[in-house]
């Protein structure tokens, strides 16, 4: 007989609420998604849910491991979600199962499943399929583009050919094109205003997207689903390095506020660098983790090839997340002597 | 042609420089005794049974140090501690010959003498490895239980068969918690993650 | 109530007004969980009736077992030394009513093991016949003789470690600057404390006085969460009235501020380093049921044999009962009606208790609670994988990342563990109460630490067999080597006695050595021959002999060259 120690009471809280809790802090951040973009981004949404759970189901049947508890505790539905959510709202059905693909069995079931994964999947979807379809993952529709839902499910699915009004320019490709073309502008906001690309305080709708991110982030940190630390750390240095090159240069760097709302810097602040299983735990290693993903994922930004570098930023803090953990432990309770004794 | 030269010369002092830093680093660096011997020993249980064919842990590890003898032949230390010396010799785990069901390590025994068979031969004692039996020639000797390692030895040299092997009892202050158990029955520690 | 201090001094305690507690301090981490006091709290204490059978086991407090003193058909009187302390580190036993001895034996235990330990067990007589009680008159004692008494009337720490009281007092007399009395009573379910301090309070803090009589601390606190109001104000009113400055301090409910080190820091702000006992710091804590313990046994003259335990759980009426050390839980818990799914019993708290499969165990001085458990109460988790949450980490008094031990502590790297201050966790059981994933972290840690014991000793044994080992074959090679000079020097004094003979024969007769030759070896041709071999030999063994066997150490070395002249000796 194998006794059953203490404790025996228990908070009420487990992985699939936590989950639960991640996917209603989406729902601000898809609303307004598909209030500005589309509604395309619900039939993503749909294709990679069911994507996800098959595959993980098959994976678990594959590994032997049990199947129920593992799909329905939620980690596969907000993978999915974070790969709807990341890739371009148009893309045809197929890269995103692929993306889902990547993400569920070659980044999380592969490794061991929950908990064992050492990158961040909904990353490792966007990263492998931006290499392998660099034209499709690029293929963001249009802000004025108005097409029916038919017609978008239609797109998606292939049945009627992918215009090339699809594919208009987000703000940030928009600068990496025209500054390339070497042409004058005064300013970053000049730059795209003359495109039309140009809001309220950054890229026009997608900025509003950012916001909403921005207020289910929040919601996170008010539940305790995930700490300060990441997404602090890791805003903070985006707007600090944003700062620092818009003060030397505002023609050719945009200022911190348009880096910090566009693209994926919300999302990747609240949803994806703060990861536990992939990211770091302690909390200095969160701290340095944050900083990490800021500084790499502004020099992709703007100095890389691709418009947008919080994936690669993330994936490559991934790897040194175990080496700042390790080395970021916190002193325990009685080793700190009298430095702590007149805090109360 | 003067390239060519200056290439042989460049690679020659370099050859010769990096062999005197080695060379120098063997002198000054030099470990003493033969410490793999004494390493592998600390991994072994120590109780002297000479079950592996060893007059002692010690012999037993030199011969593993010197390649002579396999890793796996200690069964008082089981799996585990072949795991150990296979970690430490980077080679590969072989399961025990012989031991305990399932390649644990034996259940650890203790020698018992049953006073009233005793007639004091003393040749369990002269077989003790660790001189855990006390006793004097035509006088009823003991095991002194703390310090036996159960290594049998005694057994055989005893003419009456007066040596029993007593599993060791658990006690309050030995027992300790199990590993949990998972729904599916399996024990996670040590075992298939997830 | 007023004390005269040893020797009639007047204490300084009564005089000098305590330092105010100006604030109270926070430690990281902690929880709150459901407090399920009310339950328990209201019923006032009852007394258990006794049982048919009182088993008292003589390992009741920490360090060594009491050796029993009485036989097998004693008589005993309620209250009788029936264990003796056995040490320094040890407390006596007694009976906890009057009745006949039946057995001394092992008997099944209050563990998780269910493992049996030495114990008296008593069929009471029913008369419930006292032994002579007298009151001490400690104010006339040294302290040291008041250790003595309590280590004889076996108090012992009753917040669940059994540490004997007379071990930490007497290490506490040089310097005590704050004593504390630990009425927290964090863990949920218990209340007995709590029903202690309502009904009893006067003499707990007159128990108190007796400890601050000892100790002369500068301060003396009394803690209670303030989720105990009813005891807050029994106890200050029971302070106001013995005058003597203690204090009520009322802390923040919050688990585990009981625990001693959490106690400590939210009372004074000091954290007591890693590894170090809080009398190093010059803080001292008893439980508040120990201070009403000293206070029976000194003033009148009572054993610890009794202590209120909570019974509650899955039963239709919980309550606190003072009952009689040595019953059966079972037997005890049956007073509350245990409800029909009730499927285990937990001794202690749900966050620290440890599950009981014995029904017929004991209470002991060490159990506070009885709770009956059903899946009810305490649904069954399914342990999910760790995502690496933090949550633990968060909620570990101790600071710890809980995580990272039960990563190695599943791994089986106990070395590993070290790293991460395993020997530091008090398994308060707070990460297994937030682990969104349900895993039993503190059964990892458990199971850890006693791999761990289990490997220490295992290789302080192998080390010990080493040594013995190595020494056994030092010692064999001294005594060949010693074999071998002897019959070396047998030799090479029959050599010697040989030569000296043939030495005189030459001298009687010197000049007609030539003439004589053939007589003389006529007369002795073969033992001539024989000593000059033998003489030869001798000196060719001995010299090396002697050379290695002399004081050096013996060594492995030695052990092979004088194998040498060991096997050559019986040819010669």
């Amino acid at each position: 007989m194998n006794p059953v120690s203490s404790p025996y009471l228990h908070q009420s809280n487990s992985i699939a609420r936590v989950m639960r809790q991640v996917c209603v802090a989406l729902l601000p951040g898809i609303f307004v998604f598909i209030w500005q973009i589309g509604l395309a981004l619900l039939v993503q949404i749909l294709v990679a849910s069911v994507a996800a759970l098959v595959f993980e189901a098959l994976a678990l049947r594959l590994r032997g491991r049990p199947v129920r508890p593992f799909v329905t505790d939620g980690s596969a539905l907000v993978t999915a979600w974070l790969v709807a959510l990341t890739f371009p709202p148009l893309s045809p059905w197929w890269l995103t199962v692929t993306g889902v693909f990547l993400a569920i069995v070659i980044a999380k079931q592969v490794y061991g499943g929950l908990g064992q994964n050492p990158f961040n999947p909904a990353m490792v979807a966007f990263a492998g399929c931006i290499v392998a379809f660099p034209a499709f993952m690029s293929q963001w529709p249009s802000l004025g583009l108005s097409l029916s839902l038919a017609e978008q499910i239609e797109i998606i699915f292939g049945f009627s050919p992918r215009l090339d009004a699809l594919s208009g320019a987000t703000p940030l490709s928009a600068i990496k094109a025209t500054l390339k073309m070497e042409s004058f502008y005064a300013s970053i906001q000049e730059l795209l205003g003359s495109q039309n690309l140009f809001g309220m305080f950054a890229g026009r709708g997608w900025e509003w997207v950012s916001t909403a991110y921005l207020a289910g982030g929040l919601f996170l940190l008010y539940r305790r689903v995930i700490t300060w630390h990441v997404p602090v750390a890791f805003l903070l240095t985006l707007s600090l390095l944003a700062c620092v090159f818009w003060v030397h240069d505002p023609s050719r760097f945009a200022s911190p506020l348009f880096h910090l709302f566009s693209g994926g810097v919300m999302l990747g602040a609240f949803f994806i660098a703060t990861d536990p299983v992939s990211g770091c735990a302690t909390p200095r290693g969160k701290l340095f983790f944050g900083c990490g993903v800021g500084v790499l994922a502004y020099l992709i930004r703007v100095f890389g090839v691709f418009p947008d570098g919080i994936a690669f930023a993330v994936l490559l803090m991934n790897i040194a997340a175990p080496m700042l953990d390790r080395h970021s432990q916190p002193a325990v309770f009685g080793t700190r002597g009298a430095s702590r004794e007149e805090k109360p | 042609m003067t390239g060519f030269l200056a290439a042989i010369l460049v690679m020659s002092v370099g050859a010769l420089l990096l062999g005197a830093a080695l060379g120098y680093a063997a002198i000054r660096f030099k470990v003493e005794g033969d410490p793999l011997s004494e390493q592998i020993n600390a991994f072994l249980p120590q109780t002297q049974c000479g079950q592996c064919g060893y007059p002692g842990c010690k012999p037993y590890a030199e011969a593993i140090a010197r390649g002579e003898a396999a890793i796996n032949l200690c069964p008082p230390g089981g799996d585990d501690g072949v795991r150990k010396i296979a970690d430490f010799l980077g080679r590969e785990f072989v399961p025990i010959q012989g031991g305990g069901e399932g390649g644990g390590p034996k259940p650890k025994v203790v020698a018992l003498i049953r006073e009233d068979r005793c007639i004091g031969c003393t040749l369990c004692i002269q077989a003790c490895p660790v001189d855990a039996i006390v006793g004097a020639a035509r006088q009823m000797h003991t095991v002194m239980t703390s310090l036996c390692t159960g290594c049998e030895l005694c057994v055989k040299p005893c003419p009456v068969d007066c040596i029993d092997l007593n599993s060791v009892p658990e006690t309050l202050t030995d027992w300790k918690w199990p590993c949990p158990v998972l729904a599916d029955g399996n024990c996670p520690a040590g075992g298939n993650p997830f | 109530m007023a004390l005269p201090g040893p020797g009639g001094r007047q204490l300084p305690c009564g005089r000098k007004p305590f330092l105010m507690l100006s604030r109270l301090f926070s430690f990281q981490g902690g929880i709150h969980p459901d407090s399920h006091k009310q339950e328990s709290r209201d019923a006032p204490i009852r007394q258990a009736p006794l049982p048919e059978r009182l088993t008292i086991p003589l390992a009741q407090s920490a360090g060594k077992t009491a050796r029993p003193v009485v036989a097998v058909g004693d008589k005993v009187l309620k209250g009788e030394r029936i264990g003796a302390a056995d040490d320094w580190i040890s407390a006596s036993v007694h009976a906890s009513t009057s009745g006949r001895v039946l057995d001394i034996a092992p008997c099944p235990m209050p563990h998780p093991s269910g493992l049996a330990a030495l114990s008296v067990v008593i069929e009471p007589d029913g008369e419930e016949r006292w032994i002579e009680r007298e009151p001490v008159a400690y104010e006339k004692l040294s302290p040291e003789e008041v250790f003595r008494c309590l280590q004889e009337f076996g108090i012992v720490g009753l917040g669940g470690a059994v540490f004997p009281s007379h071990v930490k007092l007497k290490a506490a007399l040089r310097a005590t600057e704050d004593l504390i009395l630990n009425g927290a009573e964090c863990e949920p379910f218990i209340t007995c404390d709590d029903r202690l301090m309502q009904e009893r309070a006067g003499e707990i803090v007159s128990g108190i006085g007796i400890l601050a009589d000892l100790l002369q601390p500068r301060r003396v606190l009394i803690a209670i969460e303030e989720n105990k109001p009813e005891a807050i104000r029994a106890m200050r009113d029971a302070v106001q009235a013995a005058d003597k400055g203690f204090r009520v301090a009322v802390i923040p409910t919050i688990y585990p501020t009981g625990s001693l080190k959490q106690l400590i820091r939210v009372l004074t702000g000091r954290e007591i380093p890693a590894r170090q006992l809080p009398t190093d710091l010059g803080v001292q804590c008893f439980n508040i049921a120990t201070a009403f313990s000293i206070w029976r046994a000194l003033h009148h003259g009572e054993p610890l044999i009794r202590r209120v335990v909570t019974l509650t759980g899955n039963v239709a009426r919980p309550g606190n009962w003072e009952t009689a050390i040595g019953t059966p839980i079972g037997e005890l818990l049956a007073l509350a009606e245990p409800r029909d799914d009730t499927d285990g019993i937990i001794m202690g708290g749900p966050m620290m208790g440890t599950p009981l499969p014995e029904q017929k165990a004991p209470i002991i001085k060490a159990s506070n609670c009885l709770i009956a458990r059903s899946p009810a109460l305490f649904p069954p988790r399914p342990e999910m994988p760790c995502i690496r949450c933090g949550s633990c980490a968060r909620a570990c008094p101790q600071e710890l990342q809980p995580y990272e031990l039960y990563w190695w502590s599943r791994a089986r790297q106990f070395e590993r563990l070290a790293d991460y201050h395993l020997q530091d966790c008090i398994e308060c059981g707070c990460c297994a109460y937030v682990c969104p994933a349900n895993i039993p972290l503190v059964q990892y840690f458990r199971f850890a630490k006693g791999e761990i014991r289990v490997r220490a000793r295992e290789e302080k044994n192998a080390e010990q067999a080493r040594e013995r080992f190595e020494f056994r074959q030092f010692r064999e090679a001294r005594e060949k080597a010693e074999k071998a000079e002897k019959l070396a020097k047998a030799a090479a004094a029959q050599a010697a006695k040989l030569a000296e003979a043939r030495e005189k024969a030459e001298k009687t007769a010197p000049d007609a050595a030539p003439a004589s030759a053939t007589t003389t070896t006529a007369a002795s041709p073969e033992e001539a021959g024989k000593a000059a071999v033998a003489a030869a030999v001798a000196r060719a063994h001995a010299e090396p002999v002697a050379q290695e066997t002399s004081p050096a150490a013996p060594t492995q070395e030695t052990e092979a060259r004088v194998s040498g002249p060991e096997k050559a000796a019986p040819a010669s």
